[in-house]
Protein backbone atom coordinates (compact mmCIF):
# COMPACT_ATOMS: atom_id res chain seq x y z
CA UNK A 1 0.00 0.00 0.00
CA UNK A 2 2.73 2.21 1.08
CA UNK A 3 4.79 1.72 -2.44
CA UNK A 4 1.64 2.38 -4.38
CA UNK A 5 1.05 5.81 -2.95
CA UNK A 6 4.69 6.46 -3.16
CA UNK A 7 4.16 5.70 -6.63
CA UNK A 8 2.05 8.74 -7.14
CA UNK A 9 4.63 11.05 -5.52
CA UNK A 10 6.91 13.13 -8.73
CA UNK A 11 8.99 13.68 -5.78
CA UNK A 12 9.78 10.43 -4.82
CA UNK A 13 10.14 9.05 -7.73
CA UNK A 14 12.78 12.11 -8.73
CA UNK A 15 14.81 10.88 -5.43
CA UNK A 16 14.47 7.15 -5.80
CA UNK A 17 14.88 7.24 -9.70
CA UNK A 18 15.93 10.24 -11.29
CA UNK A 19 18.46 11.91 -8.39
CA UNK A 20 20.84 8.70 -8.40
CA UNK A 21 21.62 9.11 -11.96
CA UNK A 22 22.19 12.72 -11.79
CA UNK A 23 24.58 11.63 -9.08
CA UNK A 24 26.22 8.82 -10.75
CA UNK A 25 26.51 10.71 -13.98
CA UNK A 26 28.93 13.74 -11.44
CA UNK A 27 30.68 11.37 -10.43
CA UNK A 28 31.36 9.15 -13.55
CA UNK A 29 32.61 12.46 -15.25
CA UNK A 30 34.65 13.08 -12.27
CA UNK A 31 36.29 9.93 -12.37
CA UNK A 32 37.02 9.92 -16.02
CA UNK A 33 38.13 13.25 -15.93
CA UNK A 34 40.58 12.37 -13.00
CA UNK A 35 42.03 10.11 -14.94
CA UNK A 36 41.01 7.07 -12.79
CA UNK A 37 38.51 5.31 -15.08
CA UNK A 38 38.88 1.75 -13.61
CA UNK A 39 36.97 2.67 -10.28
CA UNK A 40 34.00 3.21 -12.22
CA UNK A 41 32.41 0.14 -10.90
CA UNK A 42 33.28 1.23 -7.72
CA UNK A 43 31.88 4.72 -8.12
CA UNK A 44 28.68 2.70 -9.87
CA UNK A 45 27.65 1.37 -6.37
CA UNK A 46 28.38 3.87 -4.42
CA UNK A 47 26.13 6.35 -6.59
CA UNK A 48 23.46 3.45 -6.46
CA UNK A 49 24.21 3.65 -2.18
CA UNK A 50 23.40 7.30 -2.40
CA UNK A 51 20.30 6.63 -4.15
CA UNK A 52 19.17 3.83 -1.62
CA UNK A 53 20.06 6.05 1.27
CA UNK A 54 18.32 9.00 -0.48
CA UNK A 55 14.83 6.90 -0.99
CA UNK A 56 15.13 6.06 2.38
CA UNK A 57 15.42 9.53 3.81
CA UNK A 58 12.57 11.32 2.55
CA UNK A 59 10.55 8.14 2.27
CA UNK A 60 11.12 7.53 6.15
CA UNK A 61 10.12 11.68 6.38
CA UNK A 62 7.49 11.83 4.11
CA UNK A 63 5.08 8.65 5.38
CA UNK A 64 4.90 10.29 9.01
CA UNK A 65 4.71 13.73 7.30
CA UNK A 66 1.92 12.53 4.08
CA UNK A 67 -0.32 10.95 6.94
CA UNK A 68 -0.19 14.40 8.88
CA UNK A 69 -0.84 16.40 5.97
CA UNK A 70 -3.79 13.71 5.06
CA UNK A 71 -4.74 13.15 8.73
CA UNK A 72 -4.56 9.42 8.96
CA UNK A 73 -1.71 9.53 11.07
CA UNK A 74 -3.67 9.87 14.07
CA UNK A 75 -5.87 6.79 13.02
CA UNK A 76 -1.97 5.03 13.39
CA UNK A 77 -1.51 6.15 16.66
CA UNK A 78 -4.77 5.18 17.67
CA UNK A 79 -4.61 1.47 15.92
CA UNK A 80 -3.73 -1.39 18.98
CA UNK A 81 -0.79 -2.86 17.09
CA UNK A 82 2.18 -0.75 18.59
CA UNK A 83 3.48 2.34 16.26
CA UNK A 84 6.66 0.49 15.53
CA UNK A 85 5.13 -2.35 13.79
CA UNK A 86 2.43 0.28 11.71
CA UNK A 87 5.28 1.67 10.21
CA UNK A 88 7.95 -1.26 10.16
CA UNK A 89 6.40 -2.44 6.44
CA UNK A 90 6.11 0.86 5.21
CA UNK A 91 10.10 2.01 6.03
CA UNK A 92 11.05 -1.42 4.53
CA UNK A 93 9.14 -0.74 1.59
CA UNK A 94 10.60 2.64 0.84
CA UNK A 95 14.13 0.85 1.15
CA UNK A 96 13.56 -2.08 -0.80
CA UNK A 97 12.24 0.78 -3.34
CA UNK A 98 15.63 2.72 -2.49
CA UNK A 99 17.56 -1.00 -3.99
CA UNK A 100 15.92 0.08 -7.61
CA UNK A 101 17.73 3.49 -7.70
CA UNK A 102 20.93 1.19 -7.19
CA UNK A 103 19.80 -1.00 -10.13
CA UNK A 104 19.14 1.56 -12.18
CA UNK A 105 22.84 3.50 -11.40
CA UNK A 106 24.16 0.03 -12.49
CA UNK A 107 22.53 0.05 -15.43
CA UNK A 108 22.62 3.58 -16.35
CA UNK A 109 26.39 3.01 -15.59
CA UNK A 110 26.94 0.52 -17.97
CA UNK A 111 24.62 1.60 -20.88
CA UNK A 112 26.16 5.15 -20.92
CA UNK A 113 29.98 4.64 -18.85
CA UNK A 114 30.56 1.15 -20.03
CA UNK A 115 31.05 -0.43 -16.64
CA UNK A 116 31.86 -3.71 -16.39
CA UNK A 117 29.01 -5.35 -14.35
CA UNK A 118 31.64 -8.08 -13.37
CA UNK A 119 31.03 -9.06 -9.28
CA UNK A 120 33.84 -11.51 -8.24
CA UNK A 121 31.10 -12.99 -5.76
CA UNK A 122 27.58 -12.29 -7.55
CA UNK A 123 25.43 -14.84 -4.55
CA UNK A 124 27.59 -12.90 -1.87
CA UNK A 125 26.49 -9.64 -3.64
CA UNK A 126 22.84 -10.68 -3.91
CA UNK A 127 22.87 -11.24 -0.10
CA UNK A 128 24.81 -8.01 0.86
CA UNK A 129 22.23 -5.76 -1.32
CA UNK A 130 19.29 -7.67 0.81
CA UNK A 131 20.96 -7.11 4.16
CA UNK A 132 21.95 -3.35 3.33
CA UNK A 133 18.62 -2.65 2.32
CA UNK A 134 16.70 -4.09 5.21
CA UNK A 135 19.38 -2.32 7.37
CA UNK A 136 18.81 1.10 6.17
CA UNK A 137 14.80 0.30 6.18
CA UNK A 138 15.23 -0.46 9.98
CA UNK A 139 17.45 3.21 10.06
CA UNK A 140 14.56 4.83 8.58
CA UNK A 141 12.54 3.73 11.00
CA UNK A 142 14.95 5.91 13.76
CA UNK A 143 14.48 8.43 11.49
CA UNK A 144 10.97 8.48 10.77
CA UNK A 145 10.24 8.73 15.01
CA UNK A 146 12.39 11.57 15.15
CA UNK A 147 9.74 12.87 12.53
CA UNK A 148 6.60 12.79 15.22
CA UNK A 149 8.09 15.24 16.84
CA UNK A 150 9.78 17.42 14.53
CA UNK A 151 7.40 18.69 12.23
CA UNK A 152 10.13 19.47 9.10
CA UNK A 153 10.76 16.28 8.11
CA UNK A 154 11.96 17.71 4.25
CA UNK A 155 14.37 20.15 6.15
CA UNK A 156 15.75 17.62 8.32
CA UNK A 157 15.88 15.40 5.34
CA UNK A 158 17.56 18.07 3.00
CA UNK A 159 20.13 18.18 6.48
CA UNK A 160 20.92 14.66 6.26
CA UNK A 161 21.25 13.46 2.85
CA UNK A 162 24.80 14.45 2.00
CA UNK A 163 26.57 14.36 5.75
CA UNK A 164 25.76 10.13 5.39
CA UNK A 165 27.08 10.07 2.13
CA UNK A 166 29.97 11.28 3.41
CA UNK A 167 29.85 9.88 6.75
CA UNK A 168 29.53 6.22 5.17
CA UNK A 169 31.94 6.82 2.55
CA UNK A 170 30.07 5.94 -0.26
CA UNK A 171 31.61 7.34 -3.38
CA UNK A 172 35.30 7.45 -1.17
CA UNK A 173 37.21 5.96 1.29
CA UNK A 174 36.79 7.16 4.92
CA UNK A 175 40.39 7.24 5.28
CA UNK A 176 40.10 10.55 3.62
CA UNK A 177 38.19 11.93 6.31
CA UNK A 178 39.31 13.27 9.60
CA UNK A 179 40.37 10.93 11.80
CA UNK A 180 37.19 11.95 14.51
CA UNK A 181 34.64 11.19 12.32
CA UNK A 182 35.53 7.07 12.42
CA UNK A 183 33.15 6.47 15.03
CA UNK A 184 30.49 7.96 13.10
CA UNK A 185 31.33 5.95 10.04
CA UNK A 186 31.24 2.66 11.95
CA UNK A 187 27.80 3.59 13.63
CA UNK A 188 26.33 3.79 10.37
CA UNK A 189 24.74 0.93 8.76
CA UNK A 190 25.19 2.44 5.32
CA UNK A 191 29.32 2.27 5.74
CA UNK A 192 29.16 -1.31 6.30
CA UNK A 193 26.61 -1.83 3.66
CA UNK A 194 28.65 -0.28 0.78
CA UNK A 195 31.81 -2.25 2.27
CA UNK A 196 29.98 -5.05 1.77
CA UNK A 197 28.86 -4.85 -1.41
CA UNK A 198 32.20 -3.16 -2.73
CA UNK A 199 33.92 -6.50 -1.27
CA UNK A 200 31.31 -8.58 -2.79
CA UNK A 201 32.26 -6.90 -6.59
CA UNK A 202 35.41 -6.82 -6.36
CA UNK A 203 36.55 -9.24 -4.21
CA UNK A 204 37.38 -8.94 -0.56
CA UNK A 205 36.14 -10.03 2.83
CA UNK A 206 32.14 -9.69 2.84
CA UNK A 207 31.22 -11.57 5.76
CA UNK A 208 32.94 -8.95 8.29
CA UNK A 209 31.12 -5.98 7.29
CA UNK A 210 27.85 -8.32 6.23
CA UNK A 211 27.87 -8.82 10.45
CA UNK A 212 27.99 -5.53 11.08
CA UNK A 213 24.90 -4.96 8.92
CA UNK A 214 22.76 -7.35 10.55
CA UNK A 215 24.07 -6.10 14.20
CA UNK A 216 23.20 -2.63 13.23
CA UNK A 217 19.87 -3.07 11.55
CA UNK A 218 19.05 -5.17 15.01
CA UNK A 219 20.18 -2.34 16.83
CA UNK A 220 18.09 0.35 15.07
CA UNK A 221 14.89 -1.82 15.27
CA UNK A 222 15.40 -1.77 18.80
CA UNK A 223 16.22 2.08 18.99
CA UNK A 224 13.14 2.51 17.37
CA UNK A 225 11.22 0.91 19.05
CA UNK A 226 11.90 2.63 22.51
CA UNK A 227 11.94 6.05 20.22
CA UNK A 228 8.59 5.66 18.61
CA UNK A 229 7.00 4.38 22.22
CA UNK A 230 8.31 7.77 23.78
CA UNK A 231 7.99 10.53 21.18
CA UNK A 232 4.78 9.37 20.45
CA UNK A 233 4.03 9.61 23.93
CA UNK A 234 5.40 13.43 23.87
CA UNK A 235 3.52 13.91 20.60
CA UNK A 236 0.11 13.00 22.68
CA UNK A 237 0.70 14.76 25.57
CA UNK A 238 1.86 18.30 24.06
CA UNK A 239 -0.85 17.54 21.59
CA UNK A 240 1.09 17.82 19.05
CA UNK A 241 0.49 15.06 16.21
CA UNK A 242 -1.58 16.31 14.12
CA UNK A 243 -0.03 19.67 13.91
CA UNK A 244 1.95 20.93 10.48
CA UNK B 1 4.58 55.69 -9.80
CA UNK B 2 4.44 55.56 -5.85
CA UNK B 3 1.86 52.86 -6.09
CA UNK B 4 4.47 50.50 -8.35
CA UNK B 5 7.02 51.15 -5.67
CA UNK B 6 4.72 50.01 -2.84
CA UNK B 7 3.96 46.99 -4.64
CA UNK B 8 7.42 46.18 -5.61
CA UNK B 9 8.61 46.40 -2.59
CA UNK B 10 6.23 45.96 0.53
CA UNK B 11 4.30 43.41 -2.12
CA UNK B 12 7.64 41.99 -2.43
CA UNK B 13 8.43 41.62 1.06
CA UNK B 14 5.01 40.30 2.35
CA UNK B 15 5.02 37.55 -0.36
CA UNK B 16 8.27 36.52 0.58
CA UNK B 17 7.39 36.05 4.14
CA UNK B 18 3.97 34.47 3.80
CA UNK B 19 4.91 32.22 0.74
CA UNK B 20 8.85 31.48 1.46
CA UNK B 21 7.87 28.46 3.86
CA UNK B 22 11.50 28.36 4.50
CA UNK B 23 11.88 31.06 6.44
CA UNK B 24 11.26 29.68 9.94
CA UNK B 25 14.78 28.76 11.36
CA UNK B 26 14.32 25.37 12.07
CA UNK B 27 14.02 24.85 7.98
CA UNK B 28 15.81 27.73 6.94
CA UNK B 29 19.16 27.14 8.65
CA UNK B 30 19.49 23.67 7.98
CA UNK B 31 18.50 23.23 4.39
CA UNK B 32 19.70 26.94 3.33
CA UNK B 33 22.68 27.44 5.22
CA UNK B 34 24.20 23.99 6.11
CA UNK B 35 22.91 22.15 3.58
CA UNK B 36 25.36 24.29 0.55
CA UNK B 37 28.43 23.55 3.14
CA UNK B 38 27.70 19.80 3.22
CA UNK B 39 27.42 19.48 -0.93
CA UNK B 40 30.71 21.47 -0.83
CA UNK B 41 32.46 19.06 1.40
CA UNK B 42 30.87 16.03 -0.75
CA UNK B 43 32.30 17.20 -3.60
CA UNK B 44 35.57 18.29 -2.60
CA UNK B 45 36.16 14.78 -1.17
CA UNK B 46 35.00 13.24 -3.86
CA UNK B 47 37.24 15.36 -6.06
CA UNK B 48 40.39 14.46 -3.64
CA UNK B 49 39.79 11.03 -4.19
CA UNK B 50 39.30 11.41 -8.15
CA UNK B 51 42.80 13.35 -8.82
CA UNK B 52 40.62 15.99 -10.34
CA UNK B 53 40.62 19.71 -8.79
CA UNK B 54 42.15 21.50 -5.59
CA UNK B 55 39.40 22.06 -2.51
CA UNK B 56 39.02 25.50 -3.24
CA UNK B 57 37.91 24.82 -6.94
CA UNK B 58 35.29 22.64 -5.55
CA UNK B 59 34.03 25.45 -3.03
CA UNK B 60 34.11 27.99 -5.30
CA UNK B 61 31.96 26.21 -7.97
CA UNK B 62 29.30 24.78 -5.31
CA UNK B 63 29.29 27.99 -3.16
CA UNK B 64 28.11 29.69 -6.39
CA UNK B 65 25.89 27.11 -7.74
CA UNK B 66 24.00 27.02 -4.19
CA UNK B 67 22.68 30.02 -5.19
CA UNK B 68 20.14 28.10 -7.89
CA UNK B 69 18.76 26.24 -4.55
CA UNK B 70 17.69 29.41 -3.30
CA UNK B 71 16.56 31.19 -6.71
CA UNK B 72 14.70 28.06 -8.19
CA UNK B 73 12.68 27.23 -5.64
CA UNK B 74 11.91 30.42 -3.68
CA UNK B 75 10.46 32.31 -7.08
CA UNK B 76 8.91 28.53 -7.49
CA UNK B 77 7.48 29.22 -4.33
CA UNK B 78 6.51 32.88 -4.87
CA UNK B 79 4.30 31.63 -7.93
CA UNK B 80 3.27 28.58 -7.06
CA UNK B 81 2.48 29.38 -3.54
CA UNK B 82 0.01 31.74 -4.27
CA UNK B 83 -2.18 28.42 -5.67
CA UNK B 84 -1.77 26.03 -2.69
CA UNK B 85 -2.98 29.10 -0.26
CA UNK B 86 -6.14 29.78 -2.90
CA UNK B 87 -4.68 33.22 -3.49
CA UNK B 88 -3.63 33.19 -6.75
CA UNK B 89 -7.12 34.17 -8.75
CA UNK B 90 -7.99 37.30 -5.78
CA UNK B 91 -3.78 38.35 -6.70
CA UNK B 92 -4.20 38.15 -10.59
CA UNK B 93 -7.62 39.72 -10.14
CA UNK B 94 -6.10 42.72 -8.79
CA UNK B 95 -5.25 45.75 -11.24
CA UNK B 96 -1.61 46.17 -10.12
CA UNK B 97 1.28 46.46 -12.79
CA UNK B 98 2.51 42.95 -13.00
CA UNK B 99 6.31 44.09 -13.64
CA UNK B 100 6.05 45.10 -10.16
CA UNK B 101 3.88 42.29 -8.45
CA UNK B 102 6.49 39.87 -10.30
CA UNK B 103 9.39 41.39 -9.79
CA UNK B 104 9.09 43.33 -6.27
CA UNK B 105 8.54 39.04 -5.22
CA UNK B 106 12.02 38.22 -7.35
CA UNK B 107 14.25 40.67 -5.07
CA UNK B 108 13.97 39.31 -2.02
CA UNK B 109 14.82 35.79 -3.25
CA UNK B 110 17.81 37.49 -5.17
CA UNK B 111 18.57 38.68 -1.93
CA UNK B 112 18.44 35.38 0.09
CA UNK B 113 20.05 33.16 -2.82
CA UNK B 114 23.30 35.53 -2.32
CA UNK B 115 23.63 34.90 1.39
CA UNK B 116 23.18 31.24 0.92
CA UNK B 117 25.65 31.00 -1.66
CA UNK B 118 27.63 33.22 1.06
CA UNK B 119 27.16 30.48 3.87
CA UNK B 120 29.02 27.94 1.38
CA UNK B 121 32.35 29.89 1.24
CA UNK B 122 32.42 30.40 5.01
CA UNK B 123 32.05 26.46 5.42
CA UNK B 124 34.33 26.25 2.94
CA UNK B 125 36.58 28.12 4.77
CA UNK B 126 35.81 26.68 8.18
CA UNK B 127 35.52 22.82 7.43
CA UNK B 128 38.20 22.66 4.17
CA UNK B 129 40.50 25.05 4.68
CA UNK B 130 39.67 27.52 1.89
CA UNK B 131 41.73 30.74 1.54
CA UNK B 132 41.21 33.58 -0.83
CA UNK B 133 43.00 37.62 -0.93
CA UNK B 134 41.12 39.39 1.03
CA UNK B 135 41.32 42.11 -2.00
CA UNK B 136 39.24 40.37 -3.58
CA UNK B 137 36.21 39.94 -1.07
CA UNK B 138 33.63 42.68 -3.24
CA UNK B 139 34.61 41.14 -6.48
CA UNK B 140 33.29 38.15 -5.02
CA UNK B 141 30.16 39.53 -3.13
CA UNK B 142 29.10 41.26 -6.41
CA UNK B 143 29.57 37.98 -8.69
CA UNK B 144 27.52 36.06 -6.11
CA UNK B 145 24.33 38.75 -5.99
CA UNK B 146 25.10 38.13 -10.35
CA UNK B 147 25.12 34.79 -10.12
CA UNK B 148 22.22 35.33 -7.85
CA UNK B 149 20.36 37.39 -10.13
CA UNK B 150 20.77 35.06 -13.25
CA UNK B 151 19.28 32.04 -11.27
CA UNK B 152 16.32 34.01 -10.08
CA UNK B 153 15.23 35.26 -13.85
CA UNK B 154 15.54 31.20 -14.39
CA UNK B 155 13.44 30.66 -11.40
CA UNK B 156 10.92 33.10 -12.83
CA UNK B 157 10.81 31.04 -15.85
CA UNK B 158 10.64 27.80 -13.32
CA UNK B 159 7.36 29.50 -11.44
CA UNK B 160 5.73 30.40 -14.65
CA UNK B 161 6.05 26.83 -16.05
CA UNK B 162 4.46 26.02 -12.55
CA UNK B 163 1.66 27.76 -13.66
CA UNK B 164 1.36 25.14 -16.04
CA UNK B 165 2.72 22.07 -14.20
CA UNK B 166 1.94 20.72 -10.32
CA UNK B 167 4.95 20.22 -9.33
CA UNK B 168 7.52 23.21 -8.80
CA UNK B 169 9.46 21.48 -6.12
CA UNK B 170 10.44 18.52 -9.35
CA UNK B 171 10.99 21.20 -11.90
CA UNK B 172 13.19 23.10 -9.29
CA UNK B 173 15.26 19.78 -8.53
CA UNK B 174 15.63 18.72 -12.23
CA UNK B 175 16.38 22.36 -13.17
CA UNK B 176 19.17 22.86 -10.20
CA UNK B 177 20.51 18.96 -11.55
CA UNK B 178 21.23 20.71 -14.85
CA UNK B 179 23.27 23.58 -13.32
CA UNK B 180 24.97 20.99 -11.32
CA UNK B 181 26.16 18.68 -14.53
CA UNK B 182 26.60 20.65 -17.01
CA UNK B 183 27.82 24.50 -15.64
CA UNK B 184 31.51 23.18 -14.62
CA UNK B 185 30.61 23.05 -11.05
CA UNK B 186 32.40 20.06 -10.54
CA UNK B 187 33.30 18.87 -13.63
CA UNK B 188 35.81 20.66 -15.88
CA UNK B 189 33.56 21.92 -18.92
CA UNK B 190 36.44 20.76 -21.51
CA UNK B 191 35.89 17.38 -20.23
CA UNK B 192 32.03 17.24 -20.59
CA UNK B 193 30.77 15.83 -24.02
CA UNK B 194 30.68 18.94 -26.70
CA UNK B 195 26.94 19.52 -26.42
CA UNK B 196 27.09 19.45 -22.82
CA UNK B 197 29.65 22.25 -23.01
CA UNK B 198 27.44 24.42 -25.87
CA UNK B 199 24.52 23.69 -23.47
CA UNK B 200 26.29 25.22 -20.49
CA UNK B 201 27.12 28.43 -22.16
CA UNK B 202 23.53 29.46 -22.09
CA UNK B 203 22.94 28.64 -18.62
CA UNK B 204 23.10 30.63 -15.60
CA UNK B 205 25.82 29.87 -13.03
CA UNK B 206 28.61 28.69 -15.41
CA UNK B 207 29.99 32.36 -15.88
CA UNK B 208 29.45 33.23 -12.67
CA UNK B 209 31.31 29.87 -11.43
CA UNK B 210 34.47 30.87 -14.15
CA UNK B 211 34.76 34.38 -13.58
CA UNK B 212 34.67 33.43 -9.38
CA UNK B 213 36.96 31.24 -9.33
CA UNK B 214 39.39 33.75 -11.57
CA UNK B 215 38.72 36.29 -8.67
CA UNK B 216 38.90 34.10 -6.30
CA UNK B 217 42.50 33.29 -6.87
CA UNK B 218 43.14 37.34 -7.23
CA UNK B 219 42.03 38.00 -10.78
CA UNK B 220 40.73 41.82 -10.88
CA UNK B 221 37.05 42.06 -11.52
CA UNK B 222 37.95 43.67 -14.98
CA UNK B 223 39.60 40.85 -15.92
CA UNK B 224 36.64 38.73 -16.07
CA UNK B 225 34.90 41.51 -17.54
CA UNK B 226 33.08 39.12 -20.83
CA UNK B 227 31.70 36.50 -18.82
CA UNK B 228 30.26 38.53 -16.19
CA UNK B 229 28.36 40.82 -19.35
CA UNK B 230 27.42 37.44 -20.23
CA UNK B 231 25.78 36.20 -16.94
CA UNK B 232 23.80 39.71 -16.92
CA UNK B 233 22.86 39.52 -20.03
CA UNK B 234 21.54 35.57 -19.64
CA UNK B 235 19.74 36.42 -16.64
CA UNK B 236 17.98 39.51 -18.29
CA UNK B 237 16.97 36.69 -20.89
CA UNK B 238 15.87 34.49 -18.49
CA UNK B 239 13.65 36.94 -16.39
CA UNK B 240 12.13 38.37 -19.30
CA UNK B 241 11.33 35.13 -20.96
CA UNK B 242 9.92 34.26 -17.44
CA UNK B 243 7.94 37.33 -16.99
CA UNK B 244 6.54 36.70 -20.84
CA UNK B 245 5.16 33.41 -19.75
CA UNK B 246 3.75 34.50 -16.95
CA UNK B 247 1.57 37.07 -18.61
CA UNK B 248 0.83 34.37 -21.38
CA UNK B 249 -0.16 31.66 -18.75
CA UNK B 250 -2.28 34.21 -16.60
CA UNK B 251 -3.86 34.92 -19.75
CA UNK B 252 -4.82 31.66 -20.37
CA UNK B 253 -5.63 30.81 -17.27
CA UNK B 254 -7.91 33.74 -17.04
CA UNK B 255 -9.50 32.70 -20.49
CA UNK B 256 -10.78 29.24 -19.72
CA UNK B 257 -10.78 29.27 -15.94
CA UNK B 258 -7.68 27.31 -14.81
CA UNK B 259 -5.77 29.71 -12.40
CA UNK B 260 -6.16 27.37 -9.80
CA UNK B 261 -6.24 24.17 -11.39
CA UNK B 262 -3.13 22.74 -12.12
Amino acid sequence: MNLKMLGTSGFFILTSVVQPVIFATIAFYMFKSGGRPGTLLYTALGAGMMGVWSTTLFGSGGMIQWQRWQGTLELSVGAPPPMVLVYLPFSLANAVTGAYALAATLVWGRLVFGVPLHFAHPFLFAVALVATVLALGLMGLVLASTFILYRYANAMANLLEYPVWIASGLVFSTSILPAWTRPISWALPPYWGVLALRHAALGGEVWRPLGMVAVLGAASLVIATGTFRIFEHYARARATLSLT
Amino acid sequence: MRTWLRIFFVGGAISFRALFSWIRPSIYIPTLLIGPTTQIVFFAYLGRTAHLKSDSWFVVGNAVQSASLAALFGMGFAIDGERWTQTLSAVLATPANRAALFLGRALPVLANAAVTASTGFVGGALLLGFRMPWASVPALALLLVLASFACTGLGMLVGAVGLRLRDVPILANLTMAVLLIFCGVNVPLDKLPRWMHMAAEGLPVTHAVAASREVASGASLASVRTPILVEVALGCAYLLVGFALLRLFEEQGRRHGTLDRA
